[in-house]
């Protein structure tokens, strides 16, 4: 059977959700960077969380680049109609991510001109900023954006530019608008429970382990209530719809309600995604050992953001909806690369699995030992 | 229209800055790695603690540098959507494809192993470990292949095809694409930079430590092991600089006729050794007389350019002018048009491509095809459609010039440093020549000015082209207000030179410190 241009436009829409999905599980380290004040009372308390975020947090960075770049290649479309126009949402969201990037290695050291208070600010203002932005640029997957897309701008030699956005914010409406806020800060407070359940399970401390407890049930009320608003709220709301027959595009009531039902595996994905996290929540609020949690919510969050991208984006769903021009929307068919391209990256992308085994080969080395004092006091290399 | 002008130059400067800051970091990667990696290995072989010790201090100076290194490259990527938007849809199919690949393949292989490099010493095997350090720098190296392999093609597009019907170019052969001799060029002289550069870094590093009279033993070590990859990075760096000169003379002329300063060109032209240019030379249509001064070596552009010492190359005035003959494809002589030819070929692009879409909305598949045939013949010159103004063609010639003849007065000065230190270790007299070892510790700012030289070379020398050829600078940006660039472009400015300021605070206290005690 050959493989055509629609197969490969849902793979590729499939591996983006995909690294999105990865990339709201890896916020757990952007979570745990706004709970190192809640949670450490003394500093070698802190010293042990800032160490445990420590060796993970390139991975996020890292996925958040590989997102970035997949996107790019996949549906370049999305790149330079989102990047271009919503230019603050993005700016801000990469601010916050190259200030991170060099908070862990520089905090503690001698001569780092800020001051270590400096750089925690700055892992703090990374885990807000970068957690809440991110989720309002995904919002705006449902919630849509004020863009026009004509590509015979091109043809015009003094304003060649094909995508425009239409409003003068720029992206500062959508941190504005209230759906993608909340979204965002639903996945802000999901980033807090998943970072309590990690510290539990990577760190050997009583008392960390019993503070970090306690903000699971902390965080999980906020975070269940905004979820279940969320979920309302998108389920309920009108979305848009691709008639595949002649392209065109025409608002449909109660859109993404209908995905659900018309992709029922996507539904199943969805509610054993919300068990896996409200399980991982409840034993570890009640049980008082369990150490586990961050692998049932993880697998959990995985499912249910994946489950999220695919309403967004499959069912002839146009994942970046117009709110100014209905047929400017971006949809997986119109926003691709050419088959060629998606054929070449599809082979490449068969070297994620390989990649995956490494990782998980290099965590089960570092992480075989739980962090304790002592090994924070051998003086080794920490942050 | 002034308004898009001041977003272009708004956008390239910001590009510039990040790029240039980025820069400034990613050789060190790439070079420090190697030749701690061949620390790592002297000690897994011989278990002798010092060079562990030895191998654990120049990987702490790695890890302050790697982390700006990435605070500052997250940038470029999305930089291509946020001010590059045009850029990013026009050429996305082809240019994404290297990004996403970088990612998946050198990203995560840096970042894991990086933590074992890090953290690992007493949680994996020696072996492991080793094995971490040296995927640790090869993650860094393939990276810089992937993003080469982009770079390249920008200055040298292949393997894609304009499609009307989505207004883009895409993507037909992978292979011409990262394959490209362009390609393969630009990776093995940018990565044997890195490896000068990383050997300068320790030379003059240790060169204090042994004028100090501290750590011998490890500085003339890591001095002799940085000479050595120095030394094999500079005979890379000049091979693959020479096949990147023919290059540019065959693919990007008006580059070349920047980097030496020719307005007229001639047959068995001369390089340049030394030259001050006129600061009175305005532009290519004046008289004036381009250099103050010079000194010229005759014939020898001729040959690297064109590999015959009777071999003619274009000045700028003759790449505007056109008329000069050239080798075709095909291996026959072929007459260059002139840039005023060029653009008028350009504009029958753009409006083809007008009259294709026209002819689509209409239903009209004849005029479609005849309109795509019309196309199809004009579109080398598609960019040129977009000039307006023949002196848009021109790159700033002094930045170019005097940065192509530091990049290669510094590169033979290097040469001329590593065989002096090799030759003083060789007698054992190294820490006695304390003149050595001074123009050993100065030599650092040096190897830094050398790095960034060489990148506005490549890439100020390339302008206007976004995409050589197909698309100028003007016709690649994001529709956004300049002060939005201006903003950005500042914010950019404070934020990276505070993070330099404090990394390189970091590394002042780090190697007064020293290696951690015995």
């Amino acid at each position: 059977m050959e493989l055509n241009e629609f197969f490969y436009q849902h793979y590729w829409w499939f591996v983006i959700s995909l690294l999105g999905a990865l990339l709201v599980f890896l916020l757990f380290v952007q979570g745990g960077q706004t709970l190192l004040t809640t949670i450490a009372k003394k500093p070698i308390e802190k010293t042990m969380l800032i160490n445990s975020l420590g060796r993970k947090w390139e991975f996020t960075f890292t996925t958040l680049v590989v997102f970035g770049g997949a996107f790019f290649a996949s549906f370049p479309l999305f790149y330079s109609t989102s990047f271009g126009g919503a230019y603050w949402l993005w700016m801000a969201i990469l601010f916050s991510f190259i200030i991170q990037a060099v908070s862990y290695e520089y905090r503690s050291r001698k001569g780092n001109l800020l001051g270590t208070k400096s750089y925690d600010v700055f892992l703090l203002i990374n885990g807000v900023v970068g957690i809440i932005l991110l989720g309002v640029a995904v919002g705006t997957f449902f919630s849509g954006a004020d863009f026009k897309v004509d590509k015979t701008n091109l043809m015009d030699i003094s304003r060649p530019v094909i995508s425009t956005w239409e409003n003068p914010y720029h992206g500062l409406e959508a941190i504005a608008d209230w759906r993608n806020l909340l979204l965002g800060v639903t996945v802000f407070f999901l980033a807090r429970v998943q970072a309590s359940l990690y510290f539990m399970n990577n760190i050997a401390d009583e008392t960390i382990f019993k503070r970090a407890r306690r903000q699971v049930l902390v965080n999980a009320i906020p975070f269940v209530v905004l979820f279940l608003a969320f979920v309302g709220v998108t389920l309920t709301a009108d979305g848009y719809e691709l008639n595949p027959a002649n392209g065109e595009i025409f608002m449909r009531e109660y859109k993404y309600f209908f995905n659900l039902i018309e992709m029922p595996w996507v539904a199943v994905m969805f509610v054993v995604g919300v068990v896996l996290v409200l399980y991982a929540i409840i034993r570890a609020v009640f049980s008082k050992a369990w150490i586990f949690g961050i692998w049932y919510s993880g697998i959990g969050t995985v499912l249910v953001v994946l489950s999220l991208f695919f309403l967004a984006g499959y069912n002839n769903t146009p994942y970046y909806p117009s709110a100014v021009d209905l047929q400017s929307s971006l949809t997986i068919y119109n926003s691709s690369s050419s088959l060629f391209t998606l054929e070449v990256m599809s082979v490449v992308s068969f070297l994620v699995p390989v990649v995956l085994a490494y990782i998980f080969y290099a965590w089960r080395a570092m992480d075989k030992k739980p962090i304790t004092e002592q090994e924070m006091e051998s003086g080794e290399h920490t942050y | 229209m002034n308004d898009l002008v001041s977003v272009v130059d708004w956008s390239r400067a910001q590009f510039a800055l990040t790029a240039m800051y980025h820069w400034l970091f990613v050789p060190l990667t790439l070079g420090l790695g190697v030749i701690i990696g061949i620390m790592e290995t002297i000690y897994y072989r011989s278990g002798d603690e010092r060079w562990k010790r030895m191998t654990k201090f120049w990987m702490t100076l790695f890890g302050i540098n790697f982390a700006i290194g990435v605070a500052t490259g997250i940038i470029l990527e999305f930089q291509f959507g946020t001010n590059w938007s045009n850029y990013s849809w026009f050429v996305g199919d082809i240019f994404g494809a290297p990004l996403a690949i970088e990612g998946i393949m050198a990203f995560f292989m840096e970042s894991t192993f990086i933590a074992i490099m890090f953290f690992g010493w007493n949680k994996v095997s020696k072996g492991m470990h080793l094995a971490a350090t040296w995927l640790t720098t090869l993650g860094a190296t393939i990276s810089a292949l992937w993003i080469l392999v982009a770079n390249a093609w920008m200055q040298y597009p292949a393997g894609m095809k304009f499609n009307p019907d989505t207004v883009r170019n895409e993507m037909y052969s992978f292979a011409d694409v990262v394959l490209s001799p362009v390609a393969i060029n630009k990776f093995f002289h940018t990565v044997s930079a890195g490896w000068v550069f990383g050997a300068i870094f320790v030379v003059s590093i240790s060169a204090w430590y042994l004028l100090k009279n501290r750590e011998r033993f490890m500085a003339v070590k890591s001095m002799k092991i940085a000479s050595w990859v120095g030394l094999v990075g500079m005979v890379v760096v000049a091979y693959t600089g020479d096949g990147s000169a023919y290059q540019v003379a065959e693919k990007q002329p008006m580059k070349l006729a920047a980097m030496e300063g020719v307005y007229h060109g001639e047959n068995r032209q001369g390089l340049v050794a030394f030259g001050i240019l006129n600061p009175e030379k305005k532009s290519y249509t004046d008289n004036v007389d381009p250099f103050l001064f010079e000194i010229k070596i005759p014939g020898l552009l001729s040959v690297l350019a064109t590999r015959h010492i009777d071999g003619f190359v274009p000045g700028i005035n003759d790449i505007i002018e056109g008329g000069y003959e050239v080798k075709g494809a095909d291996g026959k002589k072929v007459k260059v048009p002139s840039a005023q030819d060029r653009i008028a070929s350009g504009k029958l692009a753009i409006a083809a491509l007008s009259d294709y879409k026209t002819a689509q909305k209409a239903g009209d598949k004849a005029a479609m095809e005849e309109a795509g045939k019309r196309l199809e013949k004009h579109y080398p010159d598609f960019g040129y459609g977009y000039v307006t103004d023949m002196e848009q063609l021109v790159p700033y010639v002094p930045f170019v010039f005097y940065s192509f003849h530091i990049m290669i007065t510094l590169a033979f000065f290097f040469i001329a440093l590593f065989l002096l230190i090799l030759t003083y270790i060789s007698k054992d007299k190294l820490d006695k020549a304390k003149w050595v070892l001074w123009i050993a510790l100065l030599s650092l700012p040096l190897g830094y000015i050398c790095l960034e030289s060489g990148w506005v070379v490549a890439e100020m020398g390339r302008q206007p082209w976004v995409i050589q050829d197909i698309m100028p600078t003007f016709a690649a940006i994001s529709r956004i207000q300049t002060s939005a660039v201006q903003t950005t472009f500042w914010m950019f400015a404070v934020l990276f030179t505070v993070l330099l300021v404090a990394e390189v605070g970091i590394m002042l206290k780090q190697i007064k410190k020293g290696p951690v005690q015995k």
